[in-house]
């Protein structure tokens, strides 16, 4: 605390009054804060509260539902951890979870790495009008709402489709086949559409990352006789580590609940070669009427995701 | 992200706090239990026909109707004619919506008049009107049993007995549609009268180049269920099928002559019979391609003789899947086009009036007939529009006479339970086709997914 006097100049008002004590000032300090506390508050209500209503409630609702067998109308009954038990003995399930693992494959590791190459080549001509427009293509997909890519690439890889046509015409006749009826590649040919979608978001975002690193930095590399692989492993991979980070769990939180695509394209076949999860609980959910059943599953999923997720958080975050 | 990082602790004892309130909140009672499982009233239990009117009052039906057929819509439209007072507050969606939303839909937002799926669940969860006492007071007590007994539920949710939960607006009718053209190449002129005779057609269209079957089996509609189950009824008797789809005691699917009917039909897709991709092959994709003359036959319904006439006149044949031996009965699945009035709804006298018209008005009957291109409802000497006797429609309408005679009308295998078509019959078909899968295999594994739902 500073001493204030009042001196012959008489002009310190900045100073407070000797009658104000340092009592009065904190009481006031708290007033203020205290209304700006509320105001705060009042800022965030709304949005919590549908936060609230429209997550954590149904969050916990789905939770509850879990220990219960129920038809979705008429009374239920607890079953405690059956619905649990039983999740672990059906082989469809796992096979649905061991599908959204492999997705993960397509969904993200394969648009990480092609947008890292994409935006590391665009990077080294940014200004040019050639940048802008391979950005622009490659970031349309994006654009495209998931049926309406989902649909699309149906056509494509059908057995009369382009990709057929294209690997006829290059006397691959020989390997064309309906690529989302076999069962041995219709996950593959589900997971190139999304590898297809999400190629687009990764490459935008590292190339983001990518403008922010100081040019100097590449300058310093190249006097040391770095050459381009150098270059890149040795400043920009490590610099856009954060956006990988990014990259890697939106793309995989994707693969995991994948919905859209897969029931537009396959709708789980041939032979529940390519169930995943999210599908799964909705047919358990709203054809086989076994809400707890599909709410459990639901659960052990949400952990599953998490369980994948969160490490990667931690993996990525700058200290 | 910066607040909550610096103080975690406090972060987190909100979070659990909210929560834990949440929890509070709502974990307090079990869910459901909104609706009873108590049968719900029944109009009155009136018996009088002049109870089951739309009255002079002016009537409001709401309806929630499949969207992309048209005969609902002409329907109403013709009531609304006759009857002034009474006009229609319609709601369209797909079949597959109609059947996710429709035990929501009954208990929250009840229609008077609904598309229903499969009604075994609905009825023993109450959400149905009992229309026995419509059926008692408008004479389709009368009517030819078979084509009501789908529709009748008893306590323990088995079809085939107990009270009426729904009508049908028609009766349609499966088997196998050709291309004339087509045919006339392999030198095929007359419809094959045995199953034997069928191969051998297959045989000589894929010699010829011609994809004999671009039968749909692809994503949750497998498609091959419609052969599989036509076989069975030139194999086995329609009876035992029913009883079976309608969760009878002590049913099985796994019988000696379903497992020939199966392993013909695996003959025919080890022979190539099908469509190369037919697991990629959606129902559109199949009516396409057969549209553009690249499939010589197709399994399908009389739902599209309709739309075929226009598409193709005079170009389309049909014919019942033939019986195994020469002269032998045949059967064909055949169904209501079923709607249903909730338990809860407003105006079940009316509605149900008005299902009793579109048996037995004229004008109704021609409709059912010119749009919907199926069989309409009610007493079998009933009044019958004349159809050109060279379109698929009349064909249809006269292979529904037959099955009528050898009284070999079925329900569809793939309705037996909620969720056996999607979960049991498609992903089993799927693997019969790409060879993970034989005949034997197929029959037992739909049959323990049969007992595991209807059990548990």
């Amino acid at each position: 605390m500073q001493m204030r006097t009042t001196d012959t100049t008489g002009r310190r008002e900045v100073a407070a009054p000797a009658s104000t004590s340092h009592e009065a000032r904190r009481r006031a300090l708290r007033a203020r804060r205290l209304r700006r506390g509320w105001v705060a508050l009042g800022l965030v209500v709304p949005a919590a509260a549908f936060y609230a209503a429209f997550v954590l409630r149904p969050l916990a609702l789905t939770v509850q539902y879990s220990f219960y067998k129920w038809n979705g109308v008429t009374a239920s009954t607890f079953v405690g951890l059956d619905n649990y038990r039983r999740l672990t003995q059906s082989s469809e399930t796992l096979g649905s979870i061991g599908n959204a693992l492999q997705l993960i494959i397509y969904f993200s590791f394969v648009p990480v790495l092609l947008g890292l190459l994409t935006a590391a080549t665009i990077r080294k001509f940014a200004t040019s009008r050639l940048a802008l427009a391979s950005r622009t293509v490659l970031f349309l997909p994006q654009v495209i709402p998931l049926v309406a890519a989902g649909i699309m690439w149906t056509w494509l890889l059908a057995s009369d489709g382009l990709v057929n046509e294209l690997l006829r015409g290059i006397g691959l006749g020989g390997v064309t086949r309906a690529w989302l009826g076999d069962t041995s590649t219709a996950l593959p040919a589900v997971g190139v559409i999304g590898a297809w979608v999400a190629l687009g978001l990764c490459m935008l975002l590292l190339l983001a990352g990518m403008t922010k690193i100081d040019p100097s930095l590449y300058e310093a590399a190249r006097i040391d006789g770095a050459g381009a692989v150098r270059e890149f492993f040795a400043i920009t991979l490590p610099s856009v580590r954060q956006e990988i980070g990014v990259c890697v769990t939106v793309t995989i939180i994707a693969a995991l609940a994948a919905f859209d695509i897969v029931y537009i394209s396959t709708q789980g076949g041939p032979a529940n070669s390519t169930l995943v999860p999210g599908l799964e609980i909705y047919y358990l959910g709203f054809f086989s009427r076994q809400v707890g059943q599909a709410s459990a599953l639901a659960v052990v999923f949400m952990a599953l995701v998490l369980a994948v997720v969160l490490p990667i958080q931690r993996l990525t975050r700058e200290d | 992200m910066s607040r909550t990082t610096a103080h975690p602790r406090r972060a987190v004892a909100a979070a659990s706090l909210c929560l834990a309130g949440i929890l509070t909140v709502t974990a307090c009672s079990a869910p459901g239990g909104g609706t009873s499982d108590e049968p719900a009233s029944t109009a009155g239990g009136s018996t009088d026909t002049a109870d089951w009117t739309c009255g002079t009052e002016d009537v409001t039906l709401s309806a929630y109707v499949e969207t992309g057929f048209p005969l609902a819509g002409k329907l109403f439209d013709e009531f609304s004619k006759q009857y002034p007072n009474v006009k229609f507050d319609v709601r369209e969606d797909q079949f597959a919506v109609l059947t996710q939303n429709a035990p929501r839909v009954l208990a929250d937002n009840p229609p008077d008049l609904m598309r229903l799926p499969q009604v075994s669940e609905l009825a023993k969860d109450g959400l149905l009107y009992d229309l026995d006492d419509a059926a008692t007071a408008l004479g389709w007590d009368e009517w030819p049993a078979s084509q009501l007994e789908q529709m009748r539920v008893d306590a323990d949710g088995r079809r085939g007995n107990g009270p009426l939960y729904a009508q049908g607006l028609n009766y349609s009718m499966t088997g196998i549609f050709y291309n004339k053209e087509l045919a006339a190449q392999i030198g095929m002129t007359t419809p094959p009268e045995t199953l034997a005779e069928l191969d051998e057609w297959m045989q000589k269209a894929k010699d010829a180049g011609i994809t004999p079957m671009a039968q749909f089996n692809g994503g949750a509609t497998g498609g091959l269920a419609f052969p599989l189950q036509g076989l069975m009824a030139s194999y086995g008797d329609p009876g035992m099928i029913n009883a079976w789809t309608f969760q009878q005691p002590g049913a099985s699917i796994d019988t000696e002559s379903n497992l020939k009917a199966a392993e013909h039909l695996q003959k025919w897709v080890e022979a190539g019979y099908f469509a190369d991709d037919v697991n990629a092959l959606d129902y559109s994709m199949m009516m396409s391609r057969f549209i553009d003359g690249k499939s010589l036959f197709i399994f399908n319904g009389d739902w599209e003789s309709g739309n075929l006439d226009t598409q193709m006149p005079g170009k389309v044949g049909f014919f019942l899947v033939p019986p195994s031996q020469a002269g032998g009965k045949v059967g064909a699945m055949s169904a209501p086009l079923t709607y249903g009035i909730s338990a809860k709804a407003e105006h079940p006298q009316c509605a149900a009036f008005f299902l009793d018209w579109i048996a037995t008005n004229d004008e109704a009957r021609t409709i059912a007939v010119e749009v919907g291109g199926s069989h309409p409802m009610g007493p079998s000497d009933a009044f019958m529009p004349e159809v050109d006797g060279d379109s698929v429609t009349a064909q249809t309408l006269a292979a529904g006479a037959t099955i009528a005679k050898d009284n070999g009308s079925m329900e569809f295998i793939a309705n037996a339970t909620g969720a056996i078509y999607a979960k049991s019959w498609t992903p089993n078909l799927q693997k019969l086709v790409d060879g993970g899968q034989d005949a034997k295999g197929l029959l037992e594994a739909v049959q323990k997914d049969y007992e595991s739902e209807i059990g548990g």
